[in-house]
């Protein structure tokens, strides 16, 4: 039968699509020029304007601290919902449990934003904490939205497992606990970093619910990056969406090529 | 025993003494974390909502009152609501962001099938590069994804400087601060939610069937039509509604890439806050925005759910 022409094209289209943007994003922050579509030069003026900028780096920090905690934080009480979940069978308040983990993935942020705050704001008035606005309320936000990805992916690997290892564990005596953290835990661990590093670049990448829970003085790396862009375009915000584009692809490429051997030697040996 | 197990005994035992078992332990710690963060919001939201707007700290107006007598008495105001039904500006609002979504769903769908079908039908490795190359733009930043159409689209931006020079058009298009543009947007940052469900739907489905449509003597297209789109139904739904009703909300794509006139209700739930400081409006502009249209979908996604047909 002849292959169809139809739809590579398609796909390929699609993946111009997909990659013309970013493409222009970095050769643009290259640029001598201010104006971001008219090339004067090869510079790299953009990325010593972008080191410099204390606010910018001030923020960076901020995003960085609150990522690593909140994926953190998200991994495990994700990991314990999923577990719950694929695992306990019936239970009182199973379905409210299901609901409450997978609506914050398609929840507006602006409606997450918002009704957080509110509660943040009313629990000040009732219990005198969280005590203002900050890394804290930034936390607790972000671990809250992270926490139903990190849940969906641990779940369906939980799903994907064969359980007659827990079974054969927990015929050997060991006890429920043993069971998690000698069988369980080990065999879902590469699901853990995967969703760890999503809570962790969710983290990094929001705006809106920082904007609403976050106070004076915690700023996170979107926040400034929003209220720079706002005004028009400008080719420091460039510089940096090429250090993280670079970032995040060589972590990829590192994380490919890992798999890659694996993959090859599992097969391999058996 | 490991000596892990030993402390661990010891908590059960102390545990067991109040009448907790590890188990309803387990359950609880996500199940209160979810229930305080998750959904107690959204109760205070709506109680914001009933509130008056007032210039205090916080600025509404509290739920209960001593009344002259001592009594309590509940302050109930549904004047937001009343606004939000008699303004205009609201109703347009929330029509206008159901179809900007809805537009864009579908154009999220008829640039992310292909590409969810060609890489599903890849032989391996290209299937795996494929793959992450779809997730590769999702890792980098949401925002800096919609600036970069800023200099797509501007007047002097890259379109217009390659459409003038080609001699295509005589004066630049207007694209920035159109409604298009946020279309564009949307399609552009949450085509990778589109492809991934759709891809792992579409792997699923056994080749068998594409060779008995073939042998049965269909032509590629009748296949397609009448075996692939049919069996490919459930992430087809599952793509539209992680674009859909999140779409709906959007507040970024908007700001950066519409104009004054393209409304859309996570924007002015957005104003009402930051700029009219007004929190009890945004409650109840966040309420309706719940109960009109995430309700019904969601509710919609757990129906299929149990029809079994997301699986």
């Amino acid at each position: 039968m002849k292959r169809g022409w139809i739809l590579p094209v398609l796909a390929g289209l699609g993946f111009v699509f997909l990659y013309a943007p970013i493409v222009a994003l970095v050769v643009f922050s290259f640029n001598e020029s201010r104006l971001v579509t008219v090339w004067a030069g090869f510079s790299t003026r953009w990325y010593v304007a972008l080191v410099n900028d204390r606010q910018i780096l001030q923020a960076a920090w901020v995003s960085l601290q609150v990522a690593v905690a909140s994926a953190t934080l998200a991994t495990v009480l994700g990991v314990l919902a999923a577990f719950v979940l694929a695992r306990l069978g019936r239970f009182r308040g199973r379905l409210l449990l299901t609901g409450m983990t997978a609506a914050p993935l398609v929840m507006p942020e602006v409606i997450t934003g918002l009704s957080l705050l509110l509660l943040f704001v009313a629990m000040e008035g009732v219990l005198g904490w969280p005590g203002g606005r900050g890394m804290t309320t930034l936390i607790i936000a972000h671990t809250t939205f992270c926490l139903a990805f990190v849940a969906v992916i641990a779940q369906s690997r939980l799903r994907d497992m064969d359980d007659s290892l827990e079974e054969a564990a927990r015929d050997l005596g060991a006890g429920p606990v043993r069971v998690f953290f000698d069988i369980t835990l080990p065999v879902i661990a590469p699901a853990l970093v995967a969703g760890w590093l999503l809570a962790f670049t969710l983290s990094l990448d929001d705006l809106v619910i920082a904007s609403f829970v976050s106070g004076p003085g915690a700023s996170t790396l979107p926040m400034v990056v929003f209220s720079k862009v706002r005004l028009g375009v400008s080719p420091d915000v460039n510089a940096l969406a090429t250090i993280i584009i670079a970032v995040v692809a060589v972590s990829i490429a590192i994380a490919g090529v890992i798999l890659y051997r694996q993959a090859r030697r599992r097969d391999q040996g058996g | 025993m490991s000596a892990r197990s030993r402390p661990w005994r010891w908590t059960a035992r102390g545990l067991g003494a109040l009448g907790l078992s590890g188990r309803t332990l387990v359950v609880a710690v996500p199940m209160l974390w979810l229930l305080l963060f998750f959904l107690v919001p959204f109760f205070v939201l709506g109680r914001i909502s009933l509130a008056e707007p007032i210039l205090a700290r916080p600025p509404y107006t509290p739920l209960f009152e001593r009344g002259p007598d001592g009594a309590l008495v509940i302050l109930a105001n549904l004047e937001n609501y009343r606004l939000l039904w008699a303004d205009t500006l609201y109703r347009n609002a929330y029509l206008s962001s159901i179809r900007i979504a809805a537009v864009s769903t579908v154009f999220a769908l008829l640039i992310g099938y292909p590409i969810a079908y060609y890489i599903a039908r890849a032989p391996e490795p290209r299937r795996t590069i494929l793959l992450l190359l779809v997730i590769l733009p999702f890792w980098t930043s949401f925002l800096l994804r919609v600036y970069a159409w800023m200099g797509f689209l501007q007047r002097e931006g890259l379109i217009n400087s390659a459409l003038l020079g080609l001699g295509l058009i005589d004066a630049p298009l207007v694209m920035m601060q159109t409604t298009f543009a946020v279309q564009l947007g949307i399609v552009y940052t949450y085509l990778p939610f589109m492809i991934l469900p759709l891809y792992a739907n579409l792997t699923k489905i056994d080749d068998a069937f594409f060779e008995a449509s073939a042998d049965l003597g269909a032509a590629p297209v009748v296949t397609f039509l009448t075996v692939t789109l049919p069996l490919s139904l459930p992430g087809i739904i599952a793509g539209c509604m992680l674009v859909f009703i999140p779409a709906i909300g959007e507040y970024v794509i908007p700001a950066l890439l519409g104009g004054p006139d393209t409304l859309m209700i996570g924007r002015v739930l957005w104003d009402e806050f930051f700029s009219a400081r007004d929190w009890t409006m945004a409650s109840a502009v966040a309420i309706v925005m719940l109960v009109l249209v995430v309700a019904p979908v969601m509710w919609l996604q757990s129906w299929l759910d149990r029809r079994g047909l997301n699986g």
